[in-house]
């Protein structure tokens, strides 16, 4: 079964795998966990503010995010991007953005979506006591999120965010649907390229499975340790 | 449909000066270059593909991962790693990654007439889904199926042992008629999930909801249009299930576990 197979082009290709595919899926999974997370955490603070208008939005967006399929979000933001920016700067015509750039922002905000409803739930967490201490006393809205909540609901989370994170990491394989050179797309390419499918396609699923595995495995001992302190 | 309203906001926005895009919600009463049927019909052909392929991969996720979930939480050792050995594999990889293994790599790897069979098939793209997606999601199950009957209180499955039934009988008569009650509403997410990934099919060629909204922008070049129609189907899609199964989860609730009343 595997006597023809061509274990050369995985080596080969390697340098161009990592340096150009697993940069581009790490660079993009740092920046919309991180952009996510922020951004994210917004929302479930309008989410659970007692302005309806707010929490009306952030519940909306949150909701139509998580109703649709990411691979329709990628290319609905990369196709509509163009005009919205055009709209945004008040340009002739529609402004190039690239897919690179335009996958940035969309997992930014598509996480941002799944990010807030894991605030919410941390927040949410934080017993209604710890809020009116903070306000009793003397501190403001923003300073009892700032110094007394976030930062728990924050830790609280730690394991489920990056639980979210991995699986964030796999799902950044999905801007292969715009020709991206991404860890898998690049594997596509050499795949294609030089004919060895098999191969190609077997080293990328080891990789991803490597990197899940072994994250997982840190976050499920990061969880015991933070159980035990509760 | 909706003339004046878009008629509007064209205006509205060309008054601004900065925008020469053409609306024409008309499109989808268009024909299609490929001559099989009006935009709409495409865009409802490419729903029915989703629906199918979601049923179809739930099934298997449903019937797999029940199996799988079950023997995690067996008295004995090997059964459980097994159990938790399959979650890693199908959990760890990403989705779109099983799909091109399922249909790049694995009739490569079958006896050569097998092989040569599978990638003669018809609807081989559909079937490649439907066994790729169903794997993926069974991991899903598997974990919440697990974790449903690790839920019930100890003494059930106690008690089941000390009226005499065998393993077998107290999972059958005691342990999963209430497990499976428990996990209905995770189980109702896990197959909005289903529907949602259906569309990573795409990328081997299966012509569901966003591959048909994908080519109608790419033939007509109505990109607001064709997206917006998807987005709104999604939409209905999610809203039909989710309004039907908390119905269903209203009448299988039990009462005392997970939030029904006693």
């Amino acid at each position: 079964m595997f006597s023809d197979f061509d274990f050369n082009v995985i080596w080969r290709s390697l340098p161009y795998l990592f340096e150009q595919g697993m940069t581009f899926t790490l660079t993009l999974t740092v920046i919309a966990t991180i952009g996510g997370l922020i951004l994210g955490t917004f929302v479930a603070l309008m989410r659970l503010s007692s302005n309806v208008a707010l929490s009306t939005f952030a519940a909306s967006y949150v909701n139509l995010m998580r109703s649709l399929p990411l691979v329709l979000v990628i290319f609905l933001f990369y196709f509509l991007m163009p005009y919205i920016g055009q709209w945004i700067m008040r340009a002739d015509q529609p402004v190039q953005v690239g897919a690179y750039s335009s996958t940035i922002i969309t997992f930014t905000l598509f996480e941002a979506a799944y990010f807030s409803e894991i605030m919410r739930a941390g927040i949410q967490s934080i017993p209604r006591g710890q809020v009116m201490a903070g306000y009793a006393i003397g501190l403001n809205y923003r300073e009892v999120m700032r110094h007394v909540v976030l930062p728990q609901a924050f830790r609280n989370m730690l394991p489920v965010i990056f639980t979210q994170t991995i699986v964030l990491f796999q799902d950044t394989s999905l801007v292969y649907v715009l020709s991206i050179t991404d860890f898998l797309g690049a594997a596509s390419k050499v795949a294609q390229r030089d004919g060895r499918l098999t191969e190609m396609y077997l080293f990328a699923a080891v990789v991803y499975f490597t990197i899940c595995f072994t994250a997982s495995f840190f976050v499920k001992r990061l969880q015991k340790r933070i159980s035990i302190i509760r | 449909m909706a003339q004046p309203l878009h008629g509007l906001l064209t205006r509205a926005l060309a008054a601004g000066g900065y925008v020469n895009y053409n609306w024409n919600w008309g499109i989808f009463w268009e024909q299609t270059p490929e001559a099989t049927g009006t935009y709409f019909s495409t865009l409802m052909s490419g729903l029915g593909v989703t629906i199918m392929l979601a049923l179809c991969a739930w099934t298997i996720a449903f019937v797999i991962g029940s199996f799988i979930g079950i023997i995690r939480t067996l008295p004995s050792k090997w059964p459980v790693r097994l159990g938790n050995a399959y979650i890693e594999m199908f959990r760890n990889i990403p989705l779109l990654v099983q799909l091109f293994i399922w249909f790049f790599v694995v009739p490569e790897l079958l006896p050569q007439e097998l092989g040569a069979w599978v990638k003669q098939l018809r609807n081989g793209p559909f079937y490649t889904a439907m066994i790729g997606l169903g794997l993926y999601m069974s991991s899903r199950v598997a974990t919440q199926v697990s974790a449903g009957i690790n839920s019930l209180p100890k003494g059930q499955r106690m008690a089941g042992t000390a009226i005499g039934l065998t393993t077998v009988q107290t999972y059958r008569y005691i342990l999963l008629p209430l497990a499976y009650r428990v996990i209905f509403p995770p189980l109702t997410s896990e197959f909005l999930n289903t529907i949602k990934n259906t569309a990573v099919a795409l990328t081997i060629g299966v012509l569901e909801l966003t591959a048909r909204a994908r080519s109608m922008q790419e033939f007509s070049f109505q990109v607001f249009e064709a997206f917006t129609a998807a987005t709104v189907i999604y939409l209905a899609l999610s809203a039909v299930v989710t309004i039907g199964m908390r119905y269903a989860e209203q009448r299988l609730v039990i009462p005392g576990f997970n939030g029904g009343k006693a």
